[in-house]
C-alpha cells in the first residue's frame, strides 16, 4: 500500500511538473492512517512531503518548524475558525500548495495571518485560495521566496480593524506573481523590503491601497492591474522603484488616487495606463523621476504636483480627456514636460513635422485657484471659468511661467 | 451640459423680450376685448415659455432617444438635464417679460435683459469666485451652498454635476453638496428653489400687468 502511495505521488508530482525532493511521503485525510496535519508534521523529518487530501481541517494554528512540503490535493480546506492564524512557518524551504485557507481571527493586538512566515528562506506559496482573512500572508525577515497564483480575499469594512493581503516586512528577493487580491486593507504591503518583484497581479476593491511601499528600495512592479481601490498604488519614502506596464483603473472617489508618490527618488514610471482615476498621479516631494510613454485618460486630475518636486521629466505621455491635465500649487517649477500629447491642445502645426508650433501650457488658471482655495471647485464647468482659463492662456500671470510643453505632439502616441 | 445652462437662459431672455415687444400692438388689441388682464399676460408668458421648453425637450430628446438613451442607465440624468433646462427657460422668460413690461424703450429693455443673463451666467460666478478667494480663511461651505441656491444657473449646474461621476472631483466641498443635494430633501429643496425662482417673476408679471397703463 505504502509503495503504491509513493509511486502514485511520484507520478502526481511528475504530472504537476514539480521537482521537489520528496523525502518520505505522508498522506493525510479523514479516512487515512493519519487524520491530523499537526500530528503528521511532528512525525515528519526535514525534507518530507505531506499530501493532504480534500476535506476540512480545523486544528487551530499549524506550526511548521522544519523544511516540509505540504501539497493539497482536491483543495483541502484549513479552517482557522475565526480564532487565530492558520499556518505559521519558522523554517527554510517550506512549500504550501493547493490549499483553501479560510476564517482567520481578527485581533487588535496580534497580526493573525492565513500564512505567517518568519525568518525563512526559499519558501514557496502557490495555488492557494485564502478566504475571509485578516492578514493573508505575513512575511517577516524572510528571503528568496515565491508567492505565485494565490487568490486572497478579505471582508474588510473599516481600515483600523483590517489586514493586508500580502504583507512583507524586512524581507528581500521575493517574487510575487499572478495573485488576485481583493477586499483587503492593502492588497500588497511592503515595508523595508528590497530587490523584490511584483508582476501580473490583480489587486482590486481594497479599502486603502492596491499596493503600498514604505521604506522599500530597489523594487520593481510590472504588468499589474489596480482597479477600484482607495488608491491604486502608494509609494512612500522609497528609492529606485521601477513601475512598468501597470494599469490603474477606476480608483474613483473623493480622496482616491491612481498612483500616490510621496518622498520618493530616482524612480522610472513607464508604459502605464491611468484611466478614470480621481487623481491619476499625485506627487509630493518626489525627485528625479522619469515618466515615459504613460497614458493618462479621463482622470479628474491627470497629474497633481504638490511642493518639493524637482527634476521630474515627463516625455512621450498621452494626456487624453482629463478635467485638469496638470495641477501645481506653487509658481516654482523645476520639472520638464516634453513631447507629450495633450488632447486639449488647440495649436497648429504648419511645417507638418508632427509637433505643434505653439507651446502648450498644461496648468490652467482654474486648477491654480482650486489649489489655493479648494471650495472654488464648485464653479467647475461654469462659463466664467472657461473665460478665465482662456484669458490666462492668452496672457499667463498666475501659472508657472516656464511650465510649458514646447514640443507638444499633434497626434496620440501609440507604442 | 453647457448648452443647457448657458444657452437656454440666453434664448429664454432674448426670445421673451423680443416677443413681448413685437406683440405689443396685438396685446393692445386684446386689452380692448373683455378678457382679464392676467389671463392675457400669463397666457402670453406661458405661450412663449412652453413653446421654448417644447423645442428644447423635443430637440434634445428625439436625437437622444434615437441614439438609444432610453435603454441606457443615463436616462434619469438626462431627464434631470431636460428638467433643469425647462426650469431655466420658464425662469428667464418670466424675467424677460418683467423687463419688457417695465420698460417702454426697446433698447433699454434689451440691454437689461442681456445684462441679467450675463450677470447670472458669468458675472455672478466671478463675484462668487472672488468672495471665495477673499474669505478663504473662513468656513465657506454654507456660504457656497447658499450662493449656488440663489442663482438658478449655478443651481442647475451643480444639480447636473452631482449626478455625473465627475462629482468625485468636488472633493470635500462636494461631499457637503452631495450630502445636501443627494438626499430627497435636498432634491426637493432645490426644485422648490427653482419653483420660487419661477414664481416670483410670474407674480410680478401679474402685478405689473394689472396696474400698467397702455
Amino acid at each position: 500500500m505504502r509503495h503504491f502511495i509513493i509511486s502514485a505521488s511520484v507520478l502526481l508530482c511528475l504530472f504537476l511538473h514539480i521537482n521537489y525532493a520528496l523525502g518520505t511521503v505522508y498522506e493525510v485525510c479523514s479516512s487515512c492512517e493519519k487524520t491530523s496535519i499537526t500530528e503528521t508534521i511532528s512525525l515528519a523529518s526535514p525534507g518530507d512531503t505531506l499530501l493532504i487530501k480534500g476535506g476540512v481541517y480545523q486544528e487551530g494554528e499549524i506550526v511548521i518548524k522544519k523544511p516540509l512540503v505540504l501539497l493539497g490535493i482536491d483543495k483541502p480546506v484549513i479552517d482557522g475558525g475565526s480564532v487565530a492564524g492558520a499556518i505559521s512557518i519558522f523554517a527554510d524551504s517550506v512549500v504550501i500548495k493547493g490549499f483553501i485557507i479560510q476564517n482567520i481571527g481578527l485581533s487588535y493586538t496580534e497580526d493573525y495571518a492565513a500564512i505567517y512566515i518568519s525568518k525563512s528562506k526559499h519558501f514557496i506559496i502557490e495555488d492557494n485560495e485564502l478566504k475571509n482573512v485578516f492578514f493573508g500572508m505575513l512575511v517577516e525577515k524572510s528571503h528568496f521566496g515565491r508567492i505565485h497564483n494565490n487568490i486572497v480575499s478579505g471582508e474588510v469594512k473599516e481600515e483600523h480593524n483590517s489586514g493586508n493581503g500580502i504583507h512583507l516586512w524586512h524581507s528581500d528577493h521575493v517574487r510575487i506573481t499572478e495573485n488576485h487580491l481583493s477586499h483587503l486593507r492593502d492588497g500588497i504591503y511592503f515595508e523595508f523590503v528590497s530587490e523584490s518583484h511584483i508582476a501580473n497581479n490583480i489587486s482590486k476593491e481594497n479599502l486603502r491601497y492596491g499596493l503600498h511601499f514604505m521604506f522599500s528600495n530597489n523594487n520593481d512592479y510590472y504588468d499589474n492591474e489596480f482597479i477600484n481601490n482607495g488608491a491604486g498604488v502608494a509609494v512612500m519614502f522609497s528609492k529606485f522603484i521601477n513601475m512598468k506596464r501597470n494599469r490603474f483603473y477606476k480608483n474613483w472617489g473623493t480622496a482616491s488616487f491612481g498612483l500616490l508618490l510621496k518622498e520618493i527618488y530616482d524612480a522610472e514610471i513607464e508604459d502605464n495606463i491611468f484611466e478614470e482615476n480621481t487623481i491619476g498621479i499625485n506627487i509630493e516631494g518626489s525627485t528625479r523621476i522619469n515618466y515615459r510613454s504613460n497614458s493618462l485618460i479621463k482622470n479628474g486630475w491627470a497629474v497633481k504636483i504638490a511642493g518639493g518636486c524637482y527634476a521630474n521629466v515627463f516625455t512621450d505621455n498621452n494626456f487624453i480627456g482629463n478635467s485638469f491635465d496638470v495641477s501645481y500649487n506653487s509658481k516654482m517649477n523645476d520639472n520638464k514636460f516634453d513631447n507629450n500629447y495633450w488632447s486639449s491642445y488647440t495649436g497648429y502645426d504648419l511645417d507638418k513635422d508632427g509637433i505643434g508650433d505653439v507651446p502648450y501650457r498644461p496648468v490652467k488658471l482654474f486648477s491654480y485657484i482650486v489649489n489655493q482655495t479648494p471650495e472654488t471647485i464648485v464653479l467647475l464647468r461654469s462659463l466664467f471659468i472657461d473665460i478665465l482659463n482662456f484669458s490666462e492662456k492668452v496672457s499667463p500671470i498666475f501659472t508657472p511661467d516656464h511650465l510649458v510643453d514646447a514640443t507638444p505632439k499633434m497626434k496620440m502616441i501609440n507604442d | 451640459m453647457n448648452i443647457i445652462i448657458v444657452l437656454t437662459p440666453m434664448i429664454g431672455t432674448i426670445f421673451g423680450v423680443m416677443y413681448f415687444y413685437s406683440s405689443r400692438e396685438f396685446t393692445e388689441l386684446l386689452l380692448a376685448q373683455p378678457i382679464r388682464r392676467t389671463t392675457i399676460f400669463l397666457g402670453q408668458y406661458l405661450g412663449v415659455a412652453l413653446s421654448l421648453t417644447m423645442s428644447l425637450v423635443l430637440g434634445l430628446g428625439i436625437p437622444f432617444l434615437i441614439y438609444g438613451i432610453a435603454q441606457s442607465s443615463e436616462i434619469w440624468n438626462f431627464g434631470l438635464l431636460l428638467l433643469s433646462g425647462a426650469f431655466l427657460t420658464f425662469i428667464f422668460v418670466a424675467v424677460a417679460a418683467n423687463i419688457a413690461l417695465m420698460h417702454e424703450n426697446k433698447i433699454k429693455g434689451f440691454g437689461y435683459a442681456i445684462f441679467i443673463w450675463l450677470f447670472m451666467a458669468v458675472i455672478y460666478d466671478g463675484l462668487f469666485l472672488i468672495s471665495l478667494v477673499v474669505f478663504e480663511d473662513y468656513p465657506l461651505d454654507k456660504f457656497s451652498l447658499f450662493a449656488t441656491m440663489f442663482n438658478p444657473i449655478d443651481l442647475s449646474r451643480i444639480l447636473i454635476l452631482l449626478k455625473l461621476d465627475i462629482s468625485a472631483l468636488l472633493g470635500y466641498t462636494g461631499a457637503i453638496f452631495q450630502k445636501f443635494f443627494g438626499t430627497n430633501t435636498g432634491m426637493f429643496a432645490s426644485i422648490g428653489v427653482l419653483l420660487v425662482w419661477c414664481g416670483i417673476p410670474v407674480f410680478f408679471i401679474k402685478r405689473i400687468s394689472e396696474k400698467k397703463d397702455f
